[in-house]
């Protein structure tokens, strides 16, 4: 397994959307290269003919009754909104015109 | 009445009945307690919805209602929704954050007249064995203030242990009841997965998350588990089960029952005095007729890495809402990307940036099968091992965490370290099992938990052998000054 280095946190924190300064990227490029030293310990383990447990639920699919009920109202949806148009939360432009 | 709350919901419920207090008055005492609050261990105190809540039980007691938790006052985590009263989770990202609709938990205690008294600090999203990552400061240890109370459900651990409450709701993921509960000196109970709803309590790792209770004694734990268990159609992962008195049990003792004591749980690097407390108190189970069986549980050792690829992969994944669009934080960049990267970066506190750089990584291309597969095999592993060690015995006594309270600010800066205080209550988790902490006398003057862990769904056995232990130990803990 790889160790963590710079730029190994750098595309991460892109991934999950996540701006850092370089001073927290040299500060958790170090912690998590200790915290994957131990997680890294479970190489040692023969899993081979062990299925993984995702949910210790006895169960598969829950199904329910498709009925229409009340829902929360628009002013109750967007009241924590940061910023409204209407019915739509504004955001930034997703896609610009070419 | 004096200024002081009674210590147990069958006190409080007694004095209610019998017309010796109202309770507006219970909830006046839990205000004025709550307001001077020297631990930092509130973060809300929601004094009107209190007294309207209170006057509502009182009609209720004047009709002739006897529920067990009609007019007794409680604490909420502050992840956990209240329907128009902030619910931050502890982070900026959500500071202002006002839920359209309450949790299904507090629904049910709302239902039963309880009375909630405010909201409690704890570690960012749950994030935390310590309560130093709450965005709004620090939680300080009532037995001693320089000491943390433990995490992350310390405010709800401290309402009780402080006696400003009489009972409070934590979360715990991979010990954030049990462990806070140990160090502060309270009991503290996680359910079987799949007991309690977690429809309106904010989404940490959902495989391994339930709501549970702190109180000063095991039956208010238990009564209170009484009113927040069953299937909820808001919550798929609830089961359907009947519905069980949990207290039948409680005065039953430990006399024929056989306890089962793991090895693994007792490891170097657990402080002396914790291993003495703990010893002393399994010769005092079997003092009173328990048979200690010897029981090996040998991937416990690798339940840290599980949880630290599993719980951090989910947490990553359930944490990708917080974007500034809907709710919460916005800080504006130069295009939306940036407005994200922006708002999650100045929004989110270090250690939650951690887990959620660590799990993204555990479940990044080409490393999914090394990290979270792996871990999810070793998750069965440890399971069936519990599962082994339950056709044996009826529950497990072990340590609840390896330390008492240690000093603010001592391991903060490594995050393994800090880690390691879950060793003991992760697998738990991991397997899906209920467990329960119970005071176990002091070490260096601070105190010590005891955990239980029994079967999936025997909580009624749970609580039995934690009230044997409890009238062995002379009662609940002292409340803190």
């Amino acid at each position: 397994m790889s160790t963590l280095d710079r730029s190994v946190v750098e595309k991460v924190a892109g991934l999950a959307r996540i701006a850092l300064s370089p001073d927290e990227v040299d500060r958790f490029t170090a912690q998590l290269s200790v915290v994957l030293g131990a997680v890294d310990r479970l190489r040692e383990v023969d899993t081979s003919a062990i299925p993984p447990t995702a949910s210790v639920l006895p169960v598969d699919n829950v199904m329910r009754d498709d009925i229409v009920r009340p829902s929360l109202s628009l002013e109750e949806v967007f009241r924590n909104a940061p910023s409204r148009d209407g019915d739509h939360f504004r955001v930034q432009t997703v896609l610009e015109e070419r | 009445m004096s200024g002081r709350l009674p210590r147990s919901a069958r006190e409080a419920v007694a004095l209610l009945r019998k017309r010796e207090t109202t309770a507006l008055e219970l909830a006046e005492i839990a205000i004025a307690g709550a307001s001077g609050d020297r631990y930092n261990a509130w973060l809300r105190v929601s004094a009107d919805h209190a007294r309207a809540q209170a006057r509502a039980a009182d009609a209720r007691i004047k009709a002739g209602d006897d529920s067990p938790l009609l007019g007794v006052p409680w604490a909420c985590k502050d992840i956990i929704g209240t329907k128009d009263i902030e619910t931050t989770a502890g982070s900026r990202i959500l500071q202002g954050y006002v839920p359209p609709y309450s949790a299904t938990v507090v629904e049910r205690l709302d239902a039963a007249g309880a009375v909630m008294i405010g909201k409690t600090n704890l570690d960012e999203f749950a994030m935390g064995s310590s309560n130093e990552n709450s965005a709004f400061g620090p939680v300080r240890n009532p037995r001693d203030p320089e000491r943390v109370p433990g995490g992350s459900s310390g405010g709800s651990a401290v309402a009780v242990a402080t006696g400003e409450v009489i009972f409070s709701l934590g979360t715990d993921t991979g010990g954030s009841i049990r462990q806070p509960a140990a160090l502060c000196g309270v009991v503290g109970m996680k359910p079987t997965y799949g007991r309690v709803s977690r429809y309106g309590v904010v989404a940490f790792a959902s495989s391994l998350d339930q709501v549970g209770p702190f109180a000063q004694d095991v039956e208010t734990c238990a009564t209170v588990c009484e009113a927040l268990f069953g299937a909820d159609a808001n919550d798929a992962t609830t089961m359907r089960l009947p519905a069980e008195s949990l207290r039948m049990g409680i005065a039953d003792g430990v006399k024929g029952m056989r306890l089962g004591v793991p090895r693994e749980y007792f490891i170097e690097g657990m402080e002396p005095g914790v291993e003495r407390a703990v010893r002393s108190a399994l010769k005092e189970l079997e003092r009173e007729g328990a048979e200690l069986v010897d029981v090996s549980l040998p991937s416990t050792d690798h339940g840290l890495a599980v949880y630290y690829i599993i719980q951090p992969a989910e947490a990553s994944a359930n944490l990708a809402r917080y974007d500034g669009v809907r709710y919460g934080l916005r800080v504006a960049g130069p295009d939306l990307g940036e407005t994200y990267r922006r708002t999650r970066g100045q929004g989110f506190g270090p250690e939650v940036k951690r887990r959620l750089i660590l799990g993204t990584y555990a479940l990044s291309a080409g490393y999914y099968d090394a990290y979270y597969s792996k871990a999810q095999k070793v998750r069965t592993l440890i399971k069936r091992e519990f599962d082994e060690a339950f056709k044996r015995v009826d529950a497990l006594v072990t340590p609840t965490s390896p330390s008492v309270a240690f000093p603010i600010g001592a391991k903060v800066n490594d995050p393994l370290t800090m880690y390691l205080n879950d060793a003991f209550t992760l697998p738990v988790n991991i397997a899906g099992l209920p467990g329960i902490s119970v005071p176990c006398g002091t070490s260096d003057g601070l105190p010590v938990g005891l955990q239980f862990i029994a079967g999936s769904y025997q909580e009624a056995t749970l609580f039995r052998v934690a009230a044997a232990y409890e009238r062995i130990a002379g009662g609940p803990m002292e409340v803190a000054a």
